[in-house]
């Protein structure tokens, strides 16, 4: 039995569902019952109930792709800022091409305090702090565009389903844009107008990401802005 | 405790017009502060307390860190010009009584064990102090804590039941508290119907006390409707400007 109708509003501790049903995402169960864990909209699907979270931390998960910031240069590393409760580890033979020798290479020539990066999570459990790696194409140091930070529970919106409205506003706005799993995106496009349209939009998918008919409501409203200033 | 100051008058009713089972008016807000993971402001009466929580984060000092779970703070502050006459800023030594039985009211409630290595952080603020603060810091607590998107069983919800000139009342004032004939605060759980703070002050019977306790299990549950609603009511405020814009 269900409590709720699909993607209502649920707090934590309320019932969800009752009987014979699978405990999904940001819930737990008691005998048969289901309770909901965190804020967040309901979803029932088949046997499966889970709760969508309006708000959380970024866990690192292996293969997530992260944004992250140099906070400490090390011996043999760097200490990385995810923007989650566990600090990240670099490597420096995640990082140099060729085999890291500590009496010759100079780390912070190659990274620095402060620079960001985009990389990718390697390991990580609830023992050991993260492990990056930038040794694929595509991952290193960024050294253009723009950053937004949002909620890392809104990032699955922000993508859409099959990637639909990524697509929508890499197209509508011409910006390449990188999302990082821990909420940090980055925006670089061909003017600063395009950018901050891009922005703009994202700030608006991360504050009505509980409502529905949001792709084709961020599209229009991309048409709009640019209708008044291109 | 003086007999002079009538707590109930005539008609039944107490210091502040209300009936002996009626709570004070309540006023809850959540997500007040932009710079906190989660916070929730409440008025009730003449209270008035802000709560902030900071985490799951990095704990500092390191050595501090739990390998298995989280490591839960708490600190319930009362500012020096919440009450009649200033109060040093300094934690005083029912502040700091009240900040460790918060914590373990709070304690049951959240998962902590999916952030070992990491510290949750909850700011109590109490800015306008009039009796019941203990409770109503729990329970603004509670939705601070939801608000940071923590995991947890259950809201945390709390309420006190006493008893003033011989009648059994519920959410005393700070007249109330000081003249009455005894306090009983409880925090609650009321998805799990378990209780998580279990204190008392002055004297009751044993059948005095039982009944005194579903009175504030009743209030609990009051007060978690309103809980509820505030936690929902900052969502809904944005899905309604979303359908009105549509429409």
């Amino acid at each position: 039995m269900f409590y709720f109708e699909n993607r209502q509003i649920v707090t934590p501790g309320e019932l969800l569902a009752d009987g014979n049903y699978v405990a999904g995402n940001n819930t737990y169960k008691v005998g048969s019952k289901i309770y909901a864990t965190r804020l967040g909209l309901v979803e029932y699907e088949g046997k499966n109930v889970q709760v969508v979270a309006l708000n959380t931390v970024y866990i690192p998960s292996p293969g997530d792709q992260v944004i992250g910031k140099i906070e400490d240069v090390n011996i043999n590393g760097w200490t990385i800022d995810i923007n989650s409760p566990y600090k990240a580890v670099l490597r420096a033979n995640e990082a140099l091409s060729k085999p890291f020798k500590q009496q010759k290479d100079d780390l912070t020539s190659f990274l620095d305090v402060g620079d960001l990066i985009l990389a990718k999570v390697i390991a990580f459990d609830r023992t050991i702090d993260p492990i990056l790696t930038i040794r694929e194409p595509g991952l290193g140091k960024i050294t253009q565009g723009q950053i937004v930070k949002v909620s890392p529970a809104k990032i699955p919106r922000i993508i859409g389903r099959k990637a639909s409205m990524i697509n929508m506003l890499k197209k509508e706005t011409e910006c390449k844009i990188t999302v990082g799993q821990n909420g940090i995106i980055l925006i670089s496009g061909p003017s600063p107008e395009n950018e901050r349209l891009a922005i703009l939009a994202i700030e608006k998918i991360a504050q009505e990401a509980h409502t529905s008919g949001l792709t084709d409501r961020i599209a229009e409203m991309i048409r709009r802005e640019k209708g008044v200033k291109l | 405790m003086s007999g002079k100051i009538r707590l109930i008058d005539e008609n039944g009713l107490r210091v502040d017009g209300r009936k002996p089972n009626e709570l004070r008016p309540i006023k809850i807000e959540v997500g007040v502060l932009s710079n906190a993971d989660g916070s929730a402001y409440i008025e009730q009466g003449k209270s008035k307390i802000l709560a902030a929580v900071y985490g799951p984060r990095e704990v500092h000092p390191r050595h501090l860190a739990l390998p298995d779970r989280a490591l839960l703070r708490c600190r319930y502050h009362m500012a020096p010009f919440s009450v009649e006459e200033r109060k040093s800023p300094a934690p005083s030594r029912r502040e700091i009584e009240l900040s460790k039985v918060i914590r373990e009211a709070l304690e049951p409630a959240i998962f902590l064990e999916k952030f070992p290595r990491t510290s949750i952080d909850v700011f109590i603020e109490v800015l306008q102090a009039d009796g019941g603060t203990r409770c109503a810091g729990t329970t603004v607590a509670a939705l601070a804590l939801a608000d940071a998107g923590i995991p947890m069983r259950d809201l945390v919800v709390a309420c006190a039941a006493g008893k003033v000139d011989g009648v059994l009342v519920l959410d005393l004032n700070d007249l109330e508290d000081k003249e009455g004939e005894a306090d009983l605060p409880i925090a609650y759980m009321p998805n799990l119907d378990m209780i998580s703070l279990l204190q008392m002050d002055g004297q009751l019977t044993i059948e005095e006390f039982e009944q005194a306790l579903n009175l504030a299990i009743e209030g609990c549950k009051q007060i978690y409707k309103l809980q509820k609603e505030a936690l929902k009511a900052k969502y809904l405020a944005i899905k309604e400007e979303v359908e009105t814009c549509l429409q």
